[in-house]
């Protein structure tokens, strides 16, 4: 009975595993998120790339907040669906937009 | 009453900007590299004090973020004249600025608790505001340098950015 119940569990945890999962790029240069705009699905990671010599974050109010120093990276594991503006909390000029599908 | 520095700094600006009619009256790169850095390092001091005198965490915390970026502009700037082979100039724009952030400094040092966070944000909004339109009308359009122009325009948006975290922590201070 164990290992039959245990298969779907498995496959499940696999479909859904960071196997699966992409890695979107997003750089950072004179204060600017590029791309801007990114579409991803839960689970994936977003790594930014800063090649600016001031430390920048990308913070979704009431969610993420990622420090990415400077001439650094930083990322975040996306854990919901659903679009989120982020923006520099040190710079709030600075703004990127993510959308999440699940 | 802390409109003052501010005031001065507009009829500041407003004066070396009226004769930018005439191409000669134009301030030259090195002058321009000066009052690029000296606006740095204005606020840079404007940081220390703040970073010595506040208890708001807020506060203190912006005023870290200020010093930490203005030292960073003002060191690759401090690189990039150098490669240029430029030496920055001193100016009467450069001068009128120093004056006046001294006497705000001064203003600053005699108060104390909420009345100082008060009067440093509300002048770190004014000043940056006053950075950002020089920036603007006048030493972004005079800078013949490429890289000094690029190096200007990063800086405007830096300079944009941190009024609007000046304003935001302005606004958490009410
Ligand atoms: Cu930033």
């Amino acid at each position: 009975m164990r290992p039959l119940l245990l298969a779907p569990a498995l496959a499940l945890a696999l479909g859904s595993s960071p196997a699966f999962a992409a890695t979107i790029e997003v750089t950072i240069d004179k204060l600017v998120f590029s791309p801007t705009n990114i579409q991803a699905k839960v689970g994936d990671t977003i790594e930014w790339t800063n090649k600016d010599i001031l430390a920048h974050t990308a913070t979704v109010k009431g969610g993420w907040d990622v420090m990415i120093p400077a001439t650094s990276k930083g990322k975040v594991t996306l854990k919901a669906a659903g679009a989120v503006e982020y923006f520099c909390r040190f710079h709030p000029n600075m703004k990127g937009h993510v959308e999440v599908a699940p | 009453m802390f409109m003052r520095p501010t005031a001065a700094l507009a009829a500041l600006f407003f004066v070396s900007t009226a004769p930018l009619a005439l191409a000669a009256e134009k301030p030259t790169d090195p002058q321009i590299a000066h009052i690029a850095y000296t606006a740095g390092a204005i606020d840079v001091e404007a940081a220390k004090l703040a970073i010595k005198k506040s208890k708001d965490k807020e506060v203190v915390d912006f005023a870290k973020d200020m010093e930490r970026d203005h030292e960073a502009v003002n060191k690759q700037a401090l690189d990039l004249v150098k490669k240029l082979k430029v030496t920055p100039e001193d100016n009467d724009t450069s001068k009128a600025l120093a004056k006046a952030a001294k006497e705000e400094r001064a203003k600053l040092a005699k108060l104390k608790g909420a009345a100082f966070d008060k009067a440093y944000i509300d002048n770190e909004v004014a000043y940056h505001k006053q950075v950002d339109s020089a920036l603007e009308t006048l030493l972004i359009p005079s800078a013949s340098n490429a890289e000094l122009k690029s190096l200007l325009e990063t800086g405007l948006k830096i300079f944009q950015g941190h009024e609007q975290h000046a304003e935001h922590v302005a606004g958490m201070l009410k």
